[in-house]
């Protein structure tokens, strides 16, 4: 295995995560596929850490998974707080922010 | 140059006009129309001044005493330089004078002729600005002054000519109608009067009185130029001056209140015709084919309104279109180079023309909006002042010896006789008629037995004393102001000594006026045929009307078609109708709903629609979903990138 194959694992996660973002209604599957394209992009720095032969790129990748947490948390109030108002997790019918 | 009063002519109608229109509602009618009165005195007053210091003046040999007065500069663009300027010569002078003289009489009289309407302050802003038109039409000093005027008086009679505006005029026209046949018709004329000062400027450089005659004169364009600039002008002429063949909205002029007709029939709006081809004598003595058509258009139109004269039965219509057939005369006389006498007609037909309109008046107001003949007669003893002064004025116009018509007319057709026999024969003629239908008119209202309604009759009263006075002081007028021009064999001319210079630059000319005098057998023979028609005219008219049995029933026999198609005033208006208003009517409509609401509404509302189309197809696009939004953004951004790596 070398570093190309890893790097077109990571496009193909990016580009199923950008899919499942613009495609899908369900707000927890829109949520799961935003995380899709952050491993993939932490997938991507690794595979550039190992290309430069420095650690610079995997600091990096432990932010992003520090804010991917954070933001997993709001993520899943807000999913919470629509599925109260709406009785529905489906992002077409969130069409007004006041109800 | 020193301080000169004689634009003063033009300031009191001014006020006038300002004082009544912005104070009228608050004036009481004395003081309305006593106010308009005095300022056309005060402007009559100003004009006299003018006159006196005119008079005094010493031209220069061969040159006519002149005063001009720049107000302001108007226009300067490029060539075109026109100076708001004003001229007082003897021509100016002359008309300024009878315009404000005899418009004073007619301001007085309508204090009373319209006591009984509250409109009045309206009448008389209108009146006096009827005054400041004319007179500024009548000093201008380059053309298109005289076009501002000459507009002006357009405007001012469409104004007064509908005053009524909510009155019907004759079952199938109301009184705005007429009003508005009166400006339609007049803009013809004007638009050849228009192209005639584009030609004049385009030759000359200058609209310039002065200026455009020298140069004519010493540099003149070609004769086929010169015939054009003479025949637009013309067509302007015989529009304001109700000629051949633009005289249809004269007679439907008397629409509005008598004295209006009294004010454009005899000094204001009729004879701004005459005066233009007066004042502009110089081109038309360089065209002698315009000339000769100004006297050919003249005695035609003197001769076909005469005839139609004699078969109405309005009192005013009557009136109307003996007005018609006196400019007539005074164009003959135009066109016969009797400039001076033309403009000598104009002013003895301003005095006894504004008498038989304000006599008619007269009548009107006693008889409650009675106009037609043929239920009058008799009047004579209750109308006593109105009967007698009519009775000079009828005098005067049908030419007898001694009074002011007798003598303008015979000016005009011993010019006539002299530049064309035949034009004499049809003046002669339309002379006779004249006195005929004039004739007729006197016995038919006032005498013979009544046919009065009972009701009118009961209520028959003599005009108060506001109306009868401008009455007296027209009939002297009309009785004394032929003495003005008497002619060569009985004594002085006086207006031909003092109008003389203006037209004294003819005299250069080739065959430009018609040199040598008549002889003195000649002349009392000429005078003689004019008295002996103007007796014939009253004796067919006192045998037909006063002495019916004398002729058994010679004119017993129903009317004829002949006397149907004069009472019907030859079907001119309807053949305008059919040759002109129609088409023109169906023109409009054409442009109307295709041109105008399918071509250029269709455009505004293509453009419209074709926004909105636009917009409903946009739309699409904003949906208000994020994920749209977000799906157009990733695909920018992969074309971007096949940018990039291609």
């Amino acid at each position: 295995m070398n570093l190309d194959h890893a790097l077109i694992v990571s496009f193909l996660l990016f580009g199923t995560g950008i899919a499942g973002v613009l495609l899908r209604r369900n707000a927890i599957v829109v949520f799961m596929s935003i995380e899709l394209m952050l491993n993939a992009v932490n997938l991507a720095l690794v595979t550039f850490s190992r290309l430069r032969g420095d650690l610079d790129a995997q600091v990096l990748c432990f932010f992003v998974m520090a804010v991917a947490a954070a933001e997993a948390a709001i993520g899943l109030g807000l999913v919470i707080a629509l599925f109260r108002r709406h009785a529905s997790i489906d992002l077409d019918r969130a069409t007004l922010l006041r109800s | 140059m020193d301080f000169q009063p004689f634009p003063l002519i033009l300031l009191f109608p001014l006020l006038g006009v300002l004082a009544n229109a912005l104070l009228g509602r608050r004036l009481s009618l004395r003081a309305s129309g006593g106010l308009a009165s005095l300022m056309v005195f005060f402007s009559f007053l100003a004009a006299g001044h003018g006159f006196l210091t005119l008079r005094d003046l010493e031209p220069a040999p061969g040159q006519a005493p002149r005063l001009v007065i720049t107000l302001w500069e108007w226009i300067a663009s490029g060539d075109l330089r026109v100076d708001f300027s004003l001229l007082l010569d003897p021509l100016s002078s002359a008309m300024a004078l009878i315009v404000t003289g005899v418009g004073f009489l007619i301001h007085v009289y309508s204090i009373g002729y319209m006591a009984h309407d509250r409109d009045y302050p309206r009448f008389f802003a209108y009146l006096n600005l009827f005054m400041l038109a004319m007179l500024l039409l009548v000093l201008g000093d380059n053309f298109l002054v005289l076009f501002v005027g000459w507009e002006g008086v357009g405007l001012c009679s469409y104004l007064l000519i509908g005053f009524w505006y909510d009155r019907m005029f004759t079952a199938t026209m109301s009184t705005a109608q007429a009003g508005q046949k009166a400006f339609g018709v007049n803009r013809i004329g004007d638009f050849g009067f228009l192209i005639a000062l584009f030609l004049i400027f385009t030759h000359f450089h200058s609209l310039r009185f002065d200026t455009v005659f020298a140069a004519a004169l010493h540099h003149p364009a070609s004769a086929a130029v010169m015939t054009a600039i003479g025949l637009l002008l013309l067509v302007g002429a015989a529009g304001k001056s109700a000629q051949i063949p633009l005289f249809v909205w004269l007679p439907d002029a008397m629409a509005g209140p008598t004295p209006v007709s009294a004010l454009i029939h005899a000094a204001t709006m009729v004879t701004a015709g005459v005066y233009m081809v007066a004042r502009s004598h110089v081109l038309y003595a360089l065209a002698p084919v315009a000339l000769a058509a100004v006297a050919w258009i003249g005695a035609l139109t003197a001769l076909l309104a005469a005839t139609i004269a004699t078969q109405q039965n309005d009192i005013k219509k009557v009136l109307a279109y003996s007005t018609v057939s006196q400019l007539g005369t005074m164009f003959l006389g135009l066109g016969s180079a009797a400039f001076g006498a033309g403009i000598f007609h104009v002013l003895t037909h301003a005095f006894f023309k504004a008498l038989l309109f304000l006599g008619a008046g007269s009548v009107i107001h006693a008889l409650h909006e009675e106009q037609d003949i043929r239920k009058m007669g008799g009047l004579r003893r209750q109308l006593p002042i109105t009967f007698a002064t009519f009775l000079v004025a009828t005098l005067a116009i049908a030419g007898f010896p001694g009074l002011s018509g007798f003598f303008s007319k015979d000016e005009i057709l011993a010019a006539a006789f002299q530049a064309q026999p035949l034009l004499w024969g049809m003046g002669v003629l339309t002379a006779g008629l004249t006195s005929y239908y004039m004739f007729r008119l006197l016995f038919l209202t006032f005498f013979g037995a009544s046919r009065l309604a009972p009701e009118k009759a009961a209520h028959l009263h003599e005009s108060p004393r506001v109306m009868t006075l401008p009455l007296v002081a027209l009939a002297l007028l009309s009785i004394a102001g032929g003495w003005l021009g008497l002619p060569p064999v009985l004594g002085s001319h006086w207006l031909g000594g003092f109008l003389g210079p203006v037209f004294a630059d003819l005299h250069h000319l080739e065959g430009g006026a018609h040199g040598g005098h008549l002889g003195h057998a000649t002349e009392w023979m000429l005078m003689g045929v004019s008295t002996l028609v103007a007796l014939g005219g009253f004796a067919v008219a006192w045998l037909r009307f006063l002495k019916p049995a004398a002729l058994g029933d010679l004119f017993a026999t129903p009317a004829s078609a002949w006397q149907r198609l004069l009472a019907d005033k030859y079907r001119i208006d309807e053949l305008y109708d059919a040759l002109v208003v129609r088409p023109l009517g169906r023109l409009a409509g054409f442009l109307w709903r295709w041109i105008d609401e399918l071509l250029i509404d269709g455009l505004v509302n293509f453009s419209g629609l074709a926004v909105r189309v636009g917009g409903e197809v946009l739309r699409l696009l904003q949906t208000g979903y994020v994920q749209t939004y977000a799906f157009f953004m990733v695909l920018g951004v992969i074309v971007l990138l096949l940018r990039l790596l291609a």
